[in-house]
């Protein structure tokens, strides 16, 4: 996606929006409400028509190639109910029937811990059932993409640990998710890498702990070396920021890989590091810091 | 060149077997829905056959009426009427408004079935029980009550399809500018009651005064009822409502599809 724009009247609710997703990759979308994750996921998918810019999805325009775009890209929607007397076995053997090489919805019934829930009306299940229901629709239609707005909005802990499991398990057959969600946890644990959007723009764009390290305030690591060694060796390192010494105990803050790179460094120099502690940079603390810095209030912007 | 267009000709044919089974399989669905919240089965089928029981059972309803008909064969036509104003102007609209609120339309159009799909299947579902309906009308009428079959069948069909014709264009124009399932109920409960009033429900057209008359002549109910009644007297219908019914058809039938809302 290059350049996306896309107005609603005198609202701009993208402006210059790009990205490239991976084959097999989780790509994160975050940001405040109304920032444009919607919208772009929305264009992504074909259902909104952007003002300009460039998308290609798997080489597929979602305007000009529709047919072929949504044989190939399953979308989980925000809002989008059903009827509430369609069973949930009719629904995704209805939807199975739309497409050329459809999962097996018992399968992924299975998968979902909806097999129980088969002869179930739509109306009567929960609001985690509706959205595990909302996500095997998703991904009935076999899709090498699956594109979901707000996974685990609304489920419990048991079952957003699960559907992060299903994701996983969807993204090792090679499917490319571009998820769209609220919760830094879910992005930290999903994605590959995140994309900040606020007030319609990129903010950043990198790995959930580069995009922590660098915006998040940093890694912080203590530790008691086991014997002398020259400051130096640690503070040549590319990935230390800062080095202090209290009596014994050490203090390393940095970024990127810290950790790995000061054990390595004092590995080399015969040393040691004991009672090891490490304090790492959340993507919370980043998601706070980017998003007040590009101007938003992260709990208040209103919706277009 | 040749291979490449022999393999998309396959897939364009297995495309289409395709499409034709997912049409199937959504009519089935459809259809189960439909069965499972018998909203139009009640109001177009169920309600017209019980008043064809209540008023065929009235003994002044033998006497002779307009033409050859008995007073209520003349009804017959009113019956029909009825039925197909009910399912088209409430059972059809407001399940269609219903799945525009809740975004089934926008979660077919993530599919590759566009939402047209949707809104085709449960148009036909809905001419089936309308169909159903004018089965058990005519058959009933004839069954129970001596009611002679149309005389001339062939007029009798067409004024029974261009009628059908013109009041699912009104339902569908209906749901295409109605915002919400409220509005398009009361939207169709008002265009019904006049429409029921000029079709003779519950005055004979003949009763009413010139000038409604001549007002009545131009609503499509009213129209499929003249038409009705003349086929089955055996005289095919004149051009006159058929007209009415047609160009109600196509009038509402083209806003319908430029005013239609898929979100």
């Amino acid at each position: 996606m290059d350049g996306l724009r896309k107005t609603y009247g005198p609202v701009t609710a993208v402006d210059g929006v790009s990205f490239t997703v991976g084959e097999g990759e989780i790509f994160g979308i975050i940001g405040p409400n109304g920032a444009g994750k919607t919208t772009t996921v929305e264009c992504l998918s074909g259902l909104r028509v952007p003002d300009s810019g460039a998308i290609r999805v798997l080489g597929l325009d979602p305007q000009a190639d529709r047919a072929e775009l949504r044989q190939c890209v399953g979308v989980q929607l925000q809002e989008g109910s059903l009827p509430p007397k369609i069973k949930v076995g009719e629904i995704l053997e209805l939807f199975a029937s739309f497409y050329a090489h459809p999962a097996d919805p018992g399968e992924l019934m299975d998968a979902l811990g909806l097999a129980g829930k088969r002869g179930s009306y739509f109306r009567r299940l929960s609001g985690g059932l509706k959205q595990r229901l909302s996500i095997a629709l998703a991904l009935v239609g076999g899709p090498r993409i699956a594109i979901l707005d707000e996974l685990t909005t609304g489920l419990d802990p048991q079952a957003r640990q699960d559907t992060w499991q299903l994701i996983e398990r969807v993204r090792d057959r090679g499917v490319s998710v571009v998820l769209v969600t609220h919760f830094m946890d879910e992005a930290e644990e999903l994605c590959d890498r995140v994309m900040l959007i606020t007030g319609g723009r990129v903010a950043a764009l990198d790995t959930p702990a580069g995009l922590a390290g660098h915006a998040g305030g940093g890694t912080h690591m203590r530790f008691v070396p086991t014997g002398p060694f020259a400051g130096q060796v640690l503070a040549a390192l590319p990935e230390v920021t800062a080095l202090e010494r209290q009596g014994e105990r050490i203090t390393v803050s940095g970024n990127g890989d810290l950790v790995s790179a000061v054990m390595r460094a004092l590995m080399a120099a015969g040393v040691e590091a004991r009672d090891v502690q490490v304090e790492s940079p959340s993507l919370d603390d980043a998601y706070l810091r980017l998003t007040r810095a590009a101007g938003h209030d992260p709990q208040g912007a209103l919706r277009p | 060149m040749t291979t490449g267009t022999a393999i998309g000709g396959a897939g364009r044919v297995a495309g289409r077997a395709r499409r034709g089974r997912a049409f199937g399989k959504l009519l089935q669905t459809e259809g189960k829905l439909a069965w499972r919240t018998p909203f139009g089965l009640g109001l177009g089928v169920v309600i017209p056959a019980f008043f064809l029981f209540i008023i065929g059972s009235v003994p002044a309803m033998r006497k002779p009426g307009p033409g050859t008909l008995t007073q209520f064969g003349a009804f017959i036509p009113v019956l029909i009427g009825m039925s197909l104003a009910l399912i088209a102007l409430i059972a059809l609209p407001i399940p269609l408004v219903l799945n525009r609120d809740r975004g089934v339309l926008r979660r077919f159009a993530t599919t590759p079935v566009a939402p047209s799909w949707l809104l085709a299947a449960q148009v036909v579902v809905n001419l089936a029980l309308a169909l159903m309906a004018i089965v058990i009308i005519v058959a009933g009428g004839a069954l129970f009550f001596g009611v002679r079959l149309p005389s001339q069948p062939a007029g009798f069909v067409l004024s029974v399809l261009l009628a059908i014709a013109a009041m699912f264009a009104i339902g569908l124009l209906i749901a295409a500018l109605c915002p919400s399932a409220a509005v398009a109920g009361a939207v169709g409960t008002v265009v019904l009651y006049p429409l029921l009033f000029f079709s003779g429900l519950w005055t004979p057209t003949a009763d009413m005064s010139p000038f409604l008359r001549r007002l009545s002549g131009f609503t499509p109910l009213n129209a499929a009822v003249q038409a009705m009644r003349d086929a089955m007297q055996g005289t095919f219908p004149p051009a006159r409502p058929l007209l009415v019914l047609a160009a109600c058809a196509v009038i509402c039938g083209a806003l319908a599809v430029r005013y239609f809302r898929w979100e």
